[in-house]
């Protein structure tokens, strides 16, 4: 028997705010190194082509893909908020969230595609 | 979360939408052309456009961010909404500078 007031984890819909959540967290912490290598150009380009020829290995570009994932998935999640909290209310909420998750996960398919 | 910082989260949310669509595509296009720091720069380079664009959305993202992980942490950690607050802020901060740093590397110098 699940605690009071959990029963709802697990839902599509508890699991959509969750991943929603959970990569803004991700890409929170992910900025901040973004932002410093984009600024490592600041006296001339040989840093950041350091990073770059860095970044071209496999594993790397499978994080690359990730982040994709993230971006994408979070900027589907909210805009999935802000049409529930600005307009009229409209069935198929889990439906509406498993295209978001499905989009994100092609967008990143096609990204890392197009990486190796 | 007050309702000051709702609607600054929401606004931000929604200003960025635009922006975040750009940015994925500039990612497949940086990353298709195998882009050097020598190529990248030649596009960002004096570009008033890209200075512009990229400014509204390090702002954006820093209010939009730190508004974000201050619910997390109030919510998630044993922090007080007050400590939130300032790890908030200071993350805003701090995401500000490197961004904004980020951004005059890109195009200014």
């Amino acid at each position: 028997m699940s605690a009071p007031g959990t029963k709802h984890r697990g839902s599509a819909l508890w699991l959509a705010a969750m991943i929603h959540r959970l990569s803004g967290l991700a890409l929170a912490i992910f900025l901040p190194i973004h932002f410093f290598v984009l600024g490592l150009s600041f006296h001339g380009g040989a840093k950041l082509d350091e990073f770059l020829r860095w970044s071209d290995q496999p594993l790397v570009k499978f994080a690359e893909g990730g982040l994709v994932f993230l971006l994408t998935i979070h900027l589907l999640g909210g805009l999935r908020v802000l049409v529930i909290e600005n307009f009229d209310w409209h069935d198929g909420q889990k439906r509406l969230a498993m295209f978001g998750a499905t989009v994100s996960a092609v967008v990143a398919f096609i990204f890392l595609v197009r990486m190796f | 979360m007050n309702v000051r910082l709702y609607v600054w989260q929401r606004a931000t949310a929604a200003l960025m939408v635009p922006f975040v669509l750009v940015h994925i595509a500039v990612i497949f296009y940086a990353t298709r052309q195998q882009m050097t720091a020598a190529d990248i720069l030649s596009r960002t380079h004096g570009s008033a456009a890209w200075a512009a664009f990229y400014t509204v959305f390090v702002a954006a993202v820093s209010i939009h961010a730190a508004i974000g992980v201050r619910n997390i942490l109030s919510e998630w950690s044993p922090l007080g909404h007050r400590a939130a607050g300032w790890c908030a802020v200071s993350l805003g901060i701090v995401l500000a500078m490197l961004g904004f740093h980020a951004v005059i590397a890109l195009v200014l110098t």
